[in-house]
């Protein structure tokens, strides 16, 4: 399985056998997904002594996240899938910080958790878990939210992601991972597919396109006579 | 594949998802999605509805392409991308399915520039381009008059929109007039209608204008001039004689791009001049155009106006030049580049 993710500051690419990871890429830069990926699947697969025609799944992460980097690496599993001609799985971006979350021990094997990351304009996207048979159950859909919409109960619960970095004041609890790892999310997957869970490829938004309809146009009569004075 | 590569194209630097597939200088398929209907309303290409929607139609357009033209994905020698100039978030799709293709079926990848691909798809059309050859590009983002030596090494721009693109001008104008987006087909429609009975201004066209910006364009001050003119009507209380308007407002557009374009062939001496971009199907400008071309000797081209508009034929017709003139593949660490100038041919 090839698992990758953009929906973080973290491009991050995987090669995993169902058992143990073959490869790991990432690379840490929010503003230039588009560049990274490509050559970071190519490297990922070679260093795994791969052809992408070995490939028999392939994961990848549908946000929520920033659009534009989300897009590119859905644009990329979903052609690389249709191309090799395997399916292509979707994970909850979430999930996989969660997972780690839950793996790196940086979270209490019992207690509830949370996991918020940067959805810019001041906002973050957040989702609530618990754990149940040492693994990351999640409790809410994923939501944007204000920081300050986050219900006082949940502020002190242990939240992974760049959340409580970007506002300690809400967050109480800051814990790792901040970014997303292919690797975890190549183990969401692969239970997923265990399960008989499929989450489908479509992106989470979770906002509308920024646009209003066409209202009435301006005079320009008015504009005219406004330059003159 | 030597000398008959097949190379498939992929364009999403608006509106339109498009997928061509060339084989050497043969179209064989042009697919394209287009988001046009859902930016409708917003009299205007909202960015994220359209890369939104070149996400969805991606593989579908892929397929289509390759079911139309009898061609597995596994047969292609090279994929081609727009990688600039464009809006951003847009051609970040392209550009990332093109290279997810291009690491699948292990063929190298070409990112092109736009205005080159729309130049080179006329040799998929009429055949070899004249070296030199001279273009008009005009559409919705663009206004060019390129001078080209050679369409996959050496543009260089002779002139440009100094504000507003041609296409921009026609939504523009369509809006005051009351007809629907995008306003280009609809202008040239009521315009058949009617006459050219007002004299709107000719950008750039006079005295230290001409001296200064010989062969760029301005469509902003024609927009204005059209707006006030319907406008001091409406206030007056009279009808607006919207197929007159269109005419006008059509005829001082496709005078001042056909009139500079015919200079430039004059100027430097070029015999050949290709016409290409969205606003290249308006009537007008192709019957203006031919005129004034065959009064100057000079030989016109214009493409078929599927072919005019945004589409993935034109990108893949680049990309199988690229492969016959052996020019270098792109890397892999290819970005896209919204403002990518027409110099740069490829990236």
């Amino acid at each position: 399985m090839l698992a990758l993710d953009t929906s973080t500051s973290a491009i991050t690419v995987a090669v995993h056998d169902g058992e143990q990871v073959l490869a790991e890429r990432s690379v840490l830069d929010a503003r230039a997904h588009t560049e990274h990926l490509a050559p970071l699947v190519q490297d990922a697969l070679e260093s795994a002594g791969l052809r992408p025609a070995d490939l028999t799944d392939i994961a990848v992460g549908v946000g929520p996240g920033p659009f534009t980097g989300l897009r590119v690496g859905l644009v990329t599993a979903r052609v690389l899938a249709y191309t090799v001609g395997v399916p292509c799985h979707g994970v909850v971006s979430l999930d996989a910080l969660a997972e780690e979350a839950v793996r790196s021990g940086s979270v209490d094997g019992t207690a509830e958790f949370a996991v918020a990351t940067d959805a810019r304009r001041k906002e973050v996207y957040w989702s609530r878990y618990t754990v149940t048979a040492g693994h990351p159950a999640r409790l809410s859909d994923p939501a944007v939210l204000h920081p300050a919409d986050v219900a006082d109960g949940m502020r002190g619960l242990a939240t992974a992601g760049r959340g409580p970095l970007l506002y300690p004041d809400v967050f109480a609890s800051p814990v790792t991972p901040l970014d997303v790892s292919a690797v975890a999310l190549a183990e969401v997957a692969l239970r997923q597919i265990a399960h008989g869970v499929e989450v489908g490829v479509d992106a989470l938004y979770l906002r509308r396109p920024d646009a209003q309809p066409t209202s009435s146009s301006k005079s320009t009569l008015t504009e005219v006579r406004g330059d003159r004075r | 594949m030597a000398d008959r590569p097949l190379v498939l194209g992929i364009e999403t630097s608006c509106d339109e998802t498009g997928v061509g597939i060339v084989r050497g200088e043969t179209l064989l398929v042009d697919a394209i999605a287009s988001s046009v209907d859902e930016h409708a309303r917003f009299g205007g290409v909202v960015p994220e509805v359209a890369s939104r929607a070149h996400l969805e139609a991606m593989i579908p357009t892929i397929e289509r392409a390759c079911t139309t033209a009898g061609v597995s994905l596994r047969e292609v020698d090279a994929v081609a991308v727009t990688s600039g100039p464009g809006l951003a978030g847009a051609l970040m799709v392209g550009v990332a399915a093109a290279k997810s293709l291009a690491v699948g079926l292990g063929v190298p990848l070409f990112g092109v520039n736009h205005l080159a691909s729309h130049v080179a798809v006329d040799i998929v059309e009429h055949g070899p381009l004249p070296e030199p050859t001279m273009a008009l590009l005009v559409s919705g983002g663009h206004s060019s008059l390129l001078l080209v030596p050679d369409v996959t090494n050496e543009i260089s721009s002779l002139g440009s929109t100094i504000d507003d693109a041609a296409g921009e001008a026609f939504d523009k104008v369509a809006r005051v007039l009351g007809l629907p987006f995008p306003g280009g087909p609809h202008i040239d429609r009521a315009a058949r209608e009617g006459q050219v009975t007002i004299d709107f201004p000719r950008g750039l066209t006079t005295g230290r204008d001409l001296e200064r910006h010989r062969f760029d364009f301005s469509f902003s001050g024609l927009k204005t001039a059209v707006a006030r003119w319907v406008e001091l009507r409406q206030r007056a209380g009279e009808p607006v004689p919207v197929a007159d308007v269109a005419a006008s407002f059509q005829e001082a557009v496709v005078d001042v791009l056909t009139r500079k374009a015919v200079a430039a062939c004059r100027a430097e001496g070029v015999g050949h001049l290709q016409i290409g971009g969205g606003v290249a199907a308006n009537s007008r400008l192709r019957a203006l155009a031919q005129e004034r071309c065959d009064a100057a000797g000079v030989e016109l081209r214009v493409p078929r106006p599927g072919l005019c508009t945004d589409n993935g034929a034109m990108v893949a017709a680049l990309g199988a030049q690229m492969v016959l003139r052996g020019r270098t593949p792109s890397d892999l660490g290819l970005s896209a580049d919204s403002s990518m100038p027409v110099t740069e041919i490829s990236a």
